[in-house]
Order: structure tokens, then C-alpha cells, then sequence
């Protein structure tokens, strides 16, 4: 197998004193779409975060493409094109749909802006609606169609996407992973997935991590960890969506 | 159904007797609010001796003023107005056609403003035009080139500055020290006093990078203070609170706008008046402020602009989509400090005189009031903020007609801050974003489509 695409190892991130992260290894390979699943405050986030460099990993490295991208100031490693479709999805309210997406563009100053926008057009078709609607009026679903959308401007080698699914009927849910396989398929994109929605996440990903507490305890396909008893009753009994 | 019409009726008398039950508890709140304010007041007299003053009659017509206008807010007023609301929730949307005149806004103003020295000269002649070309066009000229660098900072780039005029103080000095000590001239010094005020804007930007809001601010407020108590501490180079007087007075290409034979008036063939410099200076201002207009609707078409506003919005997300936000909030400041300080010299230039009292906390609040009034970011709002606030206040002083109602030791312009800060009060109740709280998207795929103002609530779902 080559050098994976992004290389977490032994990832040791605090708040103040709280530990978070407790030596974390996650590998993503090119092509791949990999979710990480876990219940609320395992540290899912934080990995995503750190691998964002705010906050930074306090030991451990990560590196992206070969490149040790661990001590790395925020903005330079999103220049490094891992686009991130941030938690609670962080649009711009007051600024339209259209000036979103070219605030995703600003890596390359718009080079590639009318082609980029027709393709977000075409795998969200709702946003073209919107286009000159602002951010904030949007709903739920079309907010993170557009943080996605707008993480897709960048021309990401890596997409880091945080709970796409986070507040969404689950009809909206479906689509938004439709579009995440699609562009996966289609476009070969390398997707970083962090989910509560441990069904949905786990069917559509090539590979899964369960963190629990800072810690991974448990890898292996998606498919494997969907069967996994354990997996099942923590994360899948009851709560299928 | 025989009683609907005593319904109605007995619907009208309880609202007669609800507006009058309202206008007695106002008339209570008045004399209660305005007894000793307005009622009772102690003076010296000649003796140095406390002596009560009364004053039951205005006091009275305090309170009757009060009821009135509360019995007519509730009996006629409020049903009127909720029937307006109702009426138009009733009526069917119909998209609305602009107006030539707000359409063409801006270019209508600007030529307003181009032609009006001349229209005013052949109005009350040149001796005349002194006071309405000097007070209004210059002092609020001034105004609204300061609002509009403030609103690169506040309206722009979402950072909240109370110091803005240490910068118009840098700019000010800048011109009238250089100026005295070395005579050089106001176009050299022009760029000079822009370029240091920038770099104090970065200097100011350095320690405040990681505040927000509140503790921004707060740091802001500070870093206006130093800078005025250096002025008037720094004596050997500053003159402390004597100020620098005697400050060269700008030319044009050259000219001077004196009464010797190489004056401007004499080489014009034009009597000899001082209104001639006023006029020069009100296009001089009238061109730095649209200058800065200009720059900031380039930049919020470049990138730096864009960031600005992204920055605004969400610094987390902005850092994620690459921007650097360290230099993106240093050149917000820089670039407002900059315009802060052309103002500045411009400011030192016309009045032949600056000291540290020019600057204090109260201009960055008069000029922060006008940026958030005139809607944050909208450069029309401003100026027309600008317009009603600093125009209102010299108007207050053209009112003498109020020294027969009141007495003649009623002073207009007294109440300055009071109006002030009630027009401020009443545009935040009615429209809570400013004059203009739609703000104009820079980017289109076809065609230039504004958004609406029904659609700038925040949204957060």
C-alpha cells in the first residue's frame, strides 16, 4: 500500500489540563472515504480540529501528502487544500450564497470560480436556487449543502467534513451523503468523515474508527464494523436512522 | 347581533379611557422625572448664597406636553398605526420599481455636492457663503470621510474600534509639526500623515489580534486615550494643551490663498476674501472623502475585501477557507487608520490649529455613532447619517428663533448630546441596522440582483 494521504500518529491533544485526545493513530488513503463514529464528547471533533491545527497537537505528528503539517498555522494547512466543512457548518450569514462560495475560492483568487460553481450547482442544485439569497436564511440542509459546497471550492485534496449530518431530517441526510458518495465516485475526492449518525456513516464509508474517550478502539471497513456486535449495540441498536 | 354597533361603540370609549388612564400615569411619570430637574433648581446668587429657583410653569407644561402626547399615542396614533401594519399584511406583495432618484442615488449626490459652492455663492453671495460652505460642507465632509474609514473597520471587518480618533489626532500632528518644524508642504505631508497613521493602525492591530467585541474595544478605547495624553504630556515637541498654532495653510499648485499680488485672489481678479480658501478646502475634502468611497468599494470587490467581511461573519471558518486573519485584521486597521489620518491633516490644515481637546473620547463616539446609525458597511447610510447628525448639531446653533420661547439664556447648542443621543435611540428602535441595513452583494453570475431588506434578520437555523 502507498504512504497514506493524511497520517495521524499518536495524537495527544489538551484543554488546559483535559486531556481530549489520548494517542491517537488515523490513517486516510487517496480515494478513500473514511468516517470516524463515536458518542458525543469522545473526542471526534477535537481530532478534527487538530488536524486543523486549532488546537494544536501537544505530542504526536500529523502529516498530509508526506509533509508535517502538525505545528502548522491553521490557514496554511487549508492552503495545503484539506478543505474542512466545519462543525455547526460556520457560514457566512449575512453574505449571499454566490459570495460564499467565493470565499471558498479565495486559495486561488478565483481562477477557477464559474466552472467550480456550476459543478457545486449541479451536485446541490438547491443552492443554484439560492444563489442570491443570504447564508443565514437559509435552511438547515441548504447550510450545509453550502458549507460543503463552499469546502469544495477550494479544490480540496482532502475534505474534512464535521457531522454532516448534525440537525438534519434524515430525508436531508440521505441526499447529503448521496452527494458525498458521489463526489467521492466521481471525482476520486478523499473524504474524512466525523459522525453521531454511525449507520449512515459507516454504509458509506470505505473504512470506520470508533473513538471512545480520546482513544480508537476499535477500525476496519464499514461494512465490518456495521456487522460488529459491539459496534451494533453501542451505536446502531435503537437508534437506526 | 343588535349589539355590534354598541360593541364598537363601547370598544371606542374604552380606548378613550385607556389613553386617558395612560396620559394621567405619564403626566405622574413626568412631574416626577422633571420635579427637581425642571421644577425646583438651586442657583448662587450674588452673595454666593444657594437660593431655590421655580419654575412650576414650565414644569407644567412639561407634564401637559407629556399627557397630550400620550393620549393621542394611544387614542389615535397606535390603532392607526396597527391598522397600516394590518393593511399591509392584507395587501399583495407587488415587487417595487426603483425610483430614478434612489436609483441614481449616489451619482445625484455627488454632482449635488460638486455644484454646491457655486449654487450657495449665488445664493447669499461670497461673504455669505463663509458659514454654509465652511460649517456645514467642511465640517460634515469631515465627518462623513472618518465614518467611512471607521466603517472599514467596524462596518467592514467587524471590529469594534472606540479609539478611531487617535488616528485622526496622528494624522493632525503629523501635518501641523512637520510642517512647522521642517515647512514642508500640506501635499507632501498628505501622504506622510496617512502612511504613520497606518503604521499606528498596525501598531494598535498588533495586541489586539485575539480579542473580539467587548475586550477589543475596551483595548481600543485605551489606545485613544494614550495617544491624546501623550499629546498633551510631551510638551517640548507638542505644546501640550496650548496645541501647535499657526499651522501653513495647504496651496494650489503653488498658490497661496493670501492677500499678497501672487494670491489666488489676486491672480484670479477676484476681490479679496477668506471664502475662497473654504471653497478650495471643501473640494479638497470633498475629494478625500470620495476617495476613500472609491477604495472601499474596490476593496470589497478584491479579496481583501471579501475577507474583511468573511472575517466578520466567522473568523473560525475563515481561517479554515485559508485566509490569514492575522494580516487580514492588521490591513482592516491600517487601511482605516489610514483614511483616519488624511483626515487628520486635512483637519490640522483648515483650522490653522490643533490641540490634544480636538480629540477626545466623545469624537470616536460621534463618529462610531454615525457609522452605526447610517447602517454598518453601507456608505450611502453614512453619509446621510453624517448628513443629520453633524448637520443637525450647526443647525442647532442657527436656531435663535428658540430664545424667545425659552428665554434668552436658552443656549441651542447645549442640547447637542441630548438630541444626539435621541435620534440614536429612535433610528435603533425603527430600524435597528442603520438607515440603509441591506448591504449590496459583490458577487453575481449574471445579473445584480440587491438583496432585500426583508432578508437581513439573522438567521441562525
Amino acid at each position: 500500500m502507498t504512504a497514506p494521504l493524511l497520517n495521524v500518529r499518536g495524537v495527544e491533544t489538551y484543554y488546559g489540563n483535559i486531556r481530549a485526545l489520548n494517542g491517537v493513530d488515523v490513517e486516510v488513503h487517496r480515494g478513500e472515504i473514511v468516517s470516524l463514529i463515536g458518542a458525543n464528547g469522545a473526542g471526534k471533533s477535537t481530532l478534527m480540529m487538530t488536524i486543523c491545527g486549532k488546537p494544536q497537537a501537544r505530542s504526536g505528528s500529523i502529516s498530509f501528502e508526506g509533509q508535517d503539517i502538525t505545528r502548522l498555522p491553521t490557514h496554511e494547512i487549508a492552503r495545503l487544500r484539506i478543505a474542512q466543512s466545519p462543525e455547526g457548518r460556520r457560514i457566512f450569514p449575512r453574505m449571499t450564497v454566490l459570495e460564499n462560495l467565493q470565499m471558498g475560492a479565495s486559495l486561488d483568487n478565483l481562477k477557477h470560480f464559474k466552472d467550480d460553481v456550476e459543478k457545486v450547482f449541479t451536485l446541490f442544485p438547491r443552492l443554484k436556487e439560492r444563489q442570491a439569497q443570504r447564508g443565514g436564511t437559509l435552511s438547515g440542509g441548504e447550510q450545509q449543502m453550502l458549507s460543503i459546497g463552499r469546502a469544495l471550492m477550494a479544490r480540496p485534496k482532502l475534505l474534512l467534513l464535521d457531522e454532516p449530518s448534525l440537525g438534519l431530517a434524515p430525508l436531508i441526510i440521505k441526499g447529503i451523503f448521496e452527494a458525498i458518495k458521489k463526489l467521492n465516485k466521481q471525482e476520486g475526492l478523499t473524504v474524512f468523515l466525523v459522525e453521531q449518525n454511525a449507520f449512515g456513516a459507516l454504509k458509506l464509508s470505505d473504512r470506520g474508527y470508533v473513538m471512545v474517550n480520546g482513544r480508537v478502539t476499535m477500525s476496519g471497513t464499514g461494512k465490518d464494523l456495521l456487522a460488529n456486535p459491539e459496534v451494533r449495540a453501542a451505536y446502531l441498536e435503537g437508534g437506526r436512522h | 347581533m343588535a349589539n355590534v354597533a354598541s360593541t364598537t361603540a363601547s370598544a371606542g370609549s374604552e380606548l378613550t379611557a385607556r389613553a386617558l388612564r395612560e396620559a394621567v400615569f405619564s403626566g405622574l411619570i413626568t412631574l416626577g422625572l422633571f420635579v427637581l430637574f425642571v421644577g425646583l433648581k438651586t442657583d448662587q446668587n450674588i452673595r454666593n448664597e444657594l437660593i431655590l429657583t421655580q419654575h412650576w410653569v414650565l414644569l407644567a407644561i412639561f407634564v401637559i406636553v407629556a399627557m397630550v402626547g400620550r393620549f393621542l399615542m394611544v387614542a389615535y396614533a397606535q390603532p392607526w398605526l396597527a391598522q397600516r401594519k394590518a393593511a399591509k399584511a392584507a395587501a399583495p406583495e407587488v415587487a417595487k420599481e426603483e425610483s430614478f432618484f434612489s436609483r441614481n442615488f449616489s451619482k445625484i449626490a455627488i454632482v449635488a455636492l460638486v455644484l454646491y459652492p457655486p449654487v450657495i455663492i449665488a445664493l447669499v453671495g461670497v461673504q455669505g457663503s463663509l458659514k454654509w460652505v465652511d460649517n456645514f460642507g467642511v465640517q460634515i465632509l469631515i465627518y462623513v470621510m472618518l465614518a467611512w474609514g471607521l466603517n472599514i473597520v467596524v462596518g467592514l471587518a467587524g471590529l469594534l474600534d472606540l479609539g478611531y480618533v487617535a488616528f485622526y489626532a496622528v494624522g493632525a500632528y503629523t501635518y501641523a509639526l512637520l510642517s512647522t518644524y521642517f515647512g514642508l508642504s500640506f501635499w507632501v505631508l498628505l501622504p506622510v500623515a496617512g502612511l504613520l497613521a497606518a503604521c499606528w493602525g498596525v501598531v494598535l492591530g498588533f495586541p489586539v489580534l485575539r480579542l473580539r467585541g467587548d475586550y477589543l474595544a475596551i483595548v481600543t478605547l485605551a489606545f485613544g486615550e494614550i495617544i491624546r495624553l501623550v499629546l498633551i504630556n510631551w510638551t517640548e515637541v507638542t505644546k501640550g494643551t496650548f496645541g501647535v498654532s499657526g499651522i501653513a495653510k495647504a496651496t494650489l499648485f503653488g498658490i497661496k490663498f493670501d492677500a499678497s499680488k501672487d494670491g489666488f485672489a489676486a491672480l484670479m481678479g477676484l476681490p479679496i476674501s477668506s471664502a475662497y480658501y473654504k471653497i478650495f478646502l471643501f473640494y479638497l475634502i470633498l475629494g478625500l472623502a470620495l476617495l476613500t468611497a472609491f477604495v472601499t468599494i474596490r476593496l470589497r470587490r478584491m479579496p481583501v475585501g471579501r475577507a474583511w467581511e468573511a472575517l466578520r461573519e466567522d473568523e473560525i471558518a475563515c481561517r479554515s477557507l485559508g485566509i490569514n486573519t492575522t494580516t487580514t485584521k492588521l490591513t482592516a486597521f491600517a487601511t482605516g487608520a489610514m483614511f483616519g489620518g488624511f483626515a487628520g491633516s486635512f483637519f490640522a490644515v483648515r483650522q490653522g490649529f490643533v490641540s490634544p481637546e480636538s480629540f477626545v473620547f466623545l469624537e470616536s463616539a460621534v463618529i462610531l455613532a454615525i457609522v452605526v446609525l447610517g447602517g454598518m458597511g453601507s456608505l450611502t447610510g453614512i453619509a446621510v447619517a453624517a448628513v443629520v447628525m453633524i448637520g443637525g448639531t450647526e443647525i442647532l446653533r442657527e436656531l435663535t428663533f428658540l430664545k424667545m420661547i425659552f428665554g434668552p439664556n436658552f443656549t441651542p447648542e447645549l442640547y447637542r448630546m441630548l438630541i444626539f443621543g435621541l435620534a440614536m435611540v429612535v433610528v435603533m428602535v425603527w430600524k435597528p441596522r442603520g438607515f440603509v441595513g441591506s448591504r449590496e452583494p459583490t458577487a453575481f453570475l449574471r445579473e445584480r440582483r440587491a438583496v432585500s431588506g426583508s432578508f437581513t434578520k439573522e438567521g441562525h437555523g
